[in-house]
């Protein structure tokens, strides 16, 4: 069944949008990302405008993750206080990246930033979780099921401003989870993403946080920071498209429920695992793309950019 | 000199005043709806005379439609320190959105480049005339870019033989509108030709345009873009709950 859709002006298959959506959602649900990342390029190839794919996507990701954190709040596995800490870094992060985002527009090199962001994260993440991962695997093995042990991050505790965090059972500083919440703002508006893939990963690694309340507080904080991004989107450019974004959160939602419960069943390490392997496989893409001669030399774009 | 102009013109405009192309199409409003994919409008007409057909050359048909204007930025790749990235650009003032031309035979025959220089009807003609005017060169690797990227598209087509011609007096074409179609004032042609020149030519305009469902969001969104933002939002906070609340009540059952 073919749909017009209103503002992105192209008709396309709305079942080929629903399984989009509900693929995109279950890994959604299963890791704690907004999925944006994958979505966002997939919306590209089946033709949609990119500023049209970019805000939509903003969109759809509020909804699967609201269905994701339900799940989580229900599970107790968010911890509000961390969300709302991280929240603020997010929106204060947003709102320059959106700045930056404008800036890069008018130099005309917007593309080729984004997917080298791409390329840049994902790949220093992917491999960063690909060996942690790997490494966690082999020792719970070995130590058949007690947890590896924390390492100590000391320059994190002798920072001021300390929070008690109860649910993830941390006594921290506030500033680390303020200024990761900014750059993963700053990231999320620049790369048209919820920024999860980047968040996850900084949570544990950087914060300390337990992989089970991660997933739930990086939903929670994603939900506003991506409704932010729409608002803004909807009120500047005009490319919110509530055709393409309903026929994809219908997919994704459920497809998020559906992940939360997989999620659940999983060991965190092998969860971990095939995040990284996710993660690497879409920076390898986007890498060769950059690296291999293409086969069209010319892009069109919108005039009045 | 005045005189023998007067008098090859007034030899010349008779054979050509004499025929006239009349048209008309299937339908002058598109409606974009929700489901909408693609349409075809069937373009016919006839030549009116007031003499027998002369016999000097072939009576030809082409028929173009093309959609609305709009500037188009070109970018042109090239490899930097080992990466594809954009480089050089050009801006196409103007290029129509959408481009068909179906004709009685192969428009290199049937159209001779003056005229066509003249009424603006090949394809390349049509963009590389805009193109010109920004400075670029006729065969300018931008303005053909913008050509060959949208004929791969399919937004544009030529197809000689594609207009029926009876006895040289009635004609009719399908044209096809794709589903990916852009709103706003289409415009159709219909040029006779008799040696490769025009002798008469008819215009009309076909009104595309979103309706029901799809008027309302893009409405909604360029006029009141808050609201629209928070619709959407509040649409997709519903469905997230929603998709919840089921699964939950599904598990419990």
């Amino acid at each position: 069944m073919q749909i017009y859709l209103p503002i992105a002006e192209i008709s396309v298959n709305a079942f080929l949008l629903l399984g989009l959506g509900g693929m995109v959602g279950i890994l959604s649900g299963m890791f704690g990302v907004g999925g944006g990342f994958l979505m966002t390029p997939l919306l590209f190839f089946i033709g949609i405008p990119p500023a049209v794919a970019v805000a939509t996507e903003a969109n759809q990701i509020v909804a699967s993750s609201f269905s994701g954190v339900l799940a989580h709040l229900r599970r107790k596995t968010v911890d509000l206080k961390m969300g709302l800490v991280l929240l603020i870094g997010g929106l204060i992060g947003a709102g320059v990246g959106i700045e930056i985002f404008r800036a890069l527009r008018e130099i005309g090199q917007v593309d080729l930033l984004v997917k080298l962001t791409y390329v840049i994260f994902l790949g220093i993440i992917g491999s960063l979780m690909f060996i942690e991962g790997l490494n966690a695997l082999k020792k719970s093995k070995t130590r058949a099921g007690k947890p590896a042990p924390r390492r100590g991050h000391l320059w994190i505790h002798g920072l001021p401003f300390k929070l008690k965090f109860r649910t993830s059972g941390l006594y921290i500083s506030a500033i680390p989870p303020l200024a990761i919440g900014a750059l993963v703002g700053i990231l999320a508006a620049i790369m048209g993403v919820g920024g999860g893939f980047v968040m996850v990963p900084a949570m544990i690694y950087i914060l300390g946080m337990p992989t089970k309340v991660v997933i739930g507080t990086s939903l929670f904080q994603i939900i506003f920071v991506t409704a932010f991004t729409t608002l803004m989107h909807a009120t500047t450019n005009y490319t919110v498209d509530m055709a393409l974004a309903v026929l994809l959160l219908l997919g994704g939602v459920v497809g998020a429920q559906i992940g939360t419960r997989i999620g659940l069943k999983m060991k965190a390490e092998s969860l971990r695992l095939l995040l990284a392997t996710l993660v690497l496989g879409v920076c390898g893409k986007l890498g060769l793309e950059l690296l291999i001669e293409p086969s069209e030399l010319f892009i069109l774009g919108a005039g009045g950019e | 000199m005045i005189r023998i102009l007067l008098a090859l013109f007034l030899l010349a405009s008779p054979a050509h005043a004499s025929e006239k192309v009349i048209a008309g199409l299937s339908q002058n409003r598109v409606a974009i709806t929700a489901n909408f994919d693609g349409t075809g409008i069937l373009i016919f007409g006839a030549v009116k005379r007031e003499a027998p057909p002369p016999t000097t050359g072939p009576l030809d048909v082409i028929i173009a439609v093309s959609g609305p204007e709009r500037p188009v930025v070109v970018r042109k790749k090239a490899r930097v320190l080992g990466i594809w990235v954009n480089k050089e650009s050009r801006t196409v003032s103007s290029a129509p959105s959408f481009y068909a031309i179906a004709s009685t035979g192969p428009l290199p025959k049937i159209l001779s480049k003056s005229e066509d220089l003249r009424y603006k009807i090949t394809i390349p003609r049509m963009v590389a005339e805009k193109a010109a005017a920004d400075g670029l060169s006729n065969i300018d690797e931008f303005a053909s870019a913008v050509i060959r990227i949208r004929q791969h598209n399919g937004l544009y087509t030529e197809k000689g033989g594609k207009v029926n011609l009876a006895d040289q007096t009635l004609f009719d074409t399908q044209i096809a509108l794709p589903s990916a179609l852009v709103e706003g004032d289409y415009k159709a042609r219909v040029f006779l030709l008799r040696d490769g020149r025009v002798i008469d030519d008819f215009s009309k305009t076909i009104a595309v345009r979103k309706v029901g469902m799809e008027r309302w969001i893009y409405n909604l969104a360029h006029e009141r873009p808050l609201i629209y933002g928070l619709l959407s939002l509040a649409i997709a906070i519903l469905a997230g709950w929603l998709a919840s609340t089921i699964f939950r009540l599904l598990k419990l059952s």
